[in-house]
């Protein structure tokens, strides 16, 4: 770089970098270096290898978050893609007042996960309340509670990209299709599902991304409750940072796991839509 | 006719439809007026002479809360931060897109790299260091907030920036602006589009950001969703009244603004997901 440049890059590129250093890299590399060691702080630490891996994985709490929060993910990924799609061909069809409904549908997903917690808190419980028990009398409730809380929260939110991508069809090859006799499904399945494929991939993503990652919801509707048994990964990791006594190395084991995961999906996603754009030419 | 009696009938389901799907605010608005008691009882049933309450819910809620000093902090943070990541990542984003070389794409790739590093990864490292160099105080929480958010929004305006011709930009150095004054006059003008939705989606996750502000500066500041968490920890039992109360502010300004900037939003949304 000659000097116009790095005169320039200080200025256009230094303080994001800067601040990109303090609150992400360092961090991050620190991160994994600490996940190594048993420690309190980040200067005081002691090398232990695998060991807090060990631990990590031999912790029921762990291994059980792990498996709750694929079992959340799976059903979410699912449900709220099906319902999305669902509402995204109805609500693109000549409709009165479509756009109330997409605006109605879309609105639950501006609002904060320890909001929506308390708010289905209260319906939940209150159906509850019915039969005498409440949302930390048994896991299974605190799993469909998640799960009926993050479609309401993420049905809008698909819905509105498959509305995209239904709209980018090109009206010729629907009417083409119906001039030829083709009845509404088979419009949908030759048609419409074909080509919004790209969508359904990213949204399926998504989906599994942030039910992988939520934290704020589960804290508020159930903080994990009955004996952290509804608590996923990230309230796992937050637990065994933050409430447990020496629990910082296996902490950060568990969080460089999480890691792990989130990012094998992510890569998945880009191969996958990378490879579909290809066959797409 | 056919064709017709469908979209009534979808109509009148759509309709039922939604009507459920708001009921879940509508019910907490309906509980904020009701006595602690009635809500865990009967969180269903409508005012009546016996369950109503008033708004003391409303008043005993935010003395409880401090909330509308969490409310100025929610919006004093998001809207400094929100600057800050516009400012300076249309910048970066700008730079490294036009002026190709080894630093620049390695820089590049670190951001993209940044964007599927989930929080708890750097929650504990993070908040250290964030605490060693004093930026644990409501304006510094911006610069975190710049760096964590700076993947996401540079890939975004470098993505934008591509798709522009450099015409323009050519143009104005040969007549004697000097890259500052190019970026500022002939750039950033027509960032317009990218600069709604980078604003928008870091908004979003700023103003309800939970856990980075409490780890942050929970201690001293509360943001809004720090001080509805607080209702439930910071007090021995959990007063629904208030609580009701709390939730009904916290979700106006958002419906608010949602009613305000709908059609940047929903943009917004599409764009970030579909590029991000």
């Amino acid at each position: 770089m000659n000097k116009y440049m790095c005169k320039y890059f200080i200025i256009f590129v230094l303080p994001t970098l800067t601040a990109f250093l303090l609150s992400f890299l360092i961090p991050f590399i620190l991160g994994v270096l600490l996940s190594f060691t048993e420690f309190t702080s980040i200067i005081d630490a002691k090398w232990v290898g695998i060991n807090n891996y060990v631990e990590a994985f031999s912790n029921r709490e762990f291994v059980n978050a792990l498996k709750f929060t694929v079992k959340i993910a799976i059903v979410t990924v699912i449900t709220v893609n099906f319902f999305a799609l669902v509402l995204a061909l109805l609500l693109t069809r000549q409709l009165k007042g479509r756009n109330i409904f997409r605006a109605i549908f879309f609105m639950p997903n501006l609002i904060g996960g320890i909001v929506l917690g308390y708010v289905w808190q209260l319906i939940i419980n209150g159906v509850l309340y019915k039969f005498g028990v409440t949302l930390s009398y048994k896991p299974e409730y605190g799993f469909w509670g998640l799960v009926l809380l993050m479609n309401w929260q993420m049905i809008g939110y698909m819905m509105v990209i498959y509305i995209a991508a239904i709209q980018n069809i090109p009206n010729t090859l629907i009417e083409a299709a119906e001039i030829d006799g083709a009845n509404w499904f088979q419009i949908l399945t030759n048609i419409k599902l074909p080509t919004i494929t790209p969508s359904i991939t990213i949204c399926l993503f998504l989906t599994m991304a942030n039910a992988f990652k939520n934290f704020d919801s589960n804290l508020a509707l159930t903080a994990g409750a009955p004996s952290r048994k509804t608590a996923m990964l990230a309230l796992d990791i937050y637990n065994t940072f933050y409430n447990t006594l020496n629990g910082e190395g296996v902490g950060q084991a568990k969080a460089v796991v999480f890691f792990i995961i989130v990012s094998a999906i992510a890569f998945l996603q880009l191969k996958l839509t990378r490879r579909k754009e290809v066959d797409s030419l | 006719m056919k064709k017709n009696n469908i979209n009534i009938l979808l109509f009148i389901f759509l309709f039922i439809l939604s009507a459920l799907y708001l009921s879940p605010i509508l019910i907490v608005l309906l509980n904020s007026f009701k006595g602690k008691l009635y809500i865990s009882e009967q969180p269903f049933a409508l005012l009546n002479e016996e369950n109503f309450y008033g708004i003391k819910n409303y008043t005993v809620g935010l003395a409880k809360t401090g909330f509308f000093n969490a409310a100025f902090w929610s919006f004093f943070i998001t809207v400094l931060s929100v600057g800050l990541i516009v400012l300076c990542t249309s910048m970066t984003g700008w730079f490294i897109m036009r002026v190709r070389n080894r630093i620049n794409s390695l820089l590049y790739y670190m951001f993209v790299f940044s964007m599927i590093v989930p929080f708890q990864m750097v929650m504990y490292t993070m908040t250290k260091i964030a605490n060693m160099v004093s930026l644990d105080n409501p304006v510094g929480i911006a610069v975190i907030y710049l760096g964590f958010g700076a993947g996401q929004s540079v890939f975004l305006f470098s993505g934008f920036v591509k798709s522009i011709p450099m015409e323009l930009e050519e143009a104005a150095l040969i007549d004697g602006c000097n890259p500052i004054q190019t970026f500022f006059k002939v750039v950033f003008p027509v960032l317009k589009p990218i600069t709604i939705t980078v604003s928008i989606l870091n908004a979003m996750w700023i103003w309800n950001d939970y856990l980075l502000p409490y780890l942050v500066i929970g201690t001293e500041y509360k943001t809004i969703p720090i001080a509805i968490q607080y209702l439930k920890t910071g007090y021995g039992g959990i007063d629904m009244g208030a609580m009701m109360a709390m939730l009904v502010l916290a979700i106006i300004p958002i419906v608010v603004f949602y009613l305000i900037c709908q059609k940047y939003i929903i943009q917004g949304v599409i764009a970030g997901a579909v590029k991000g």
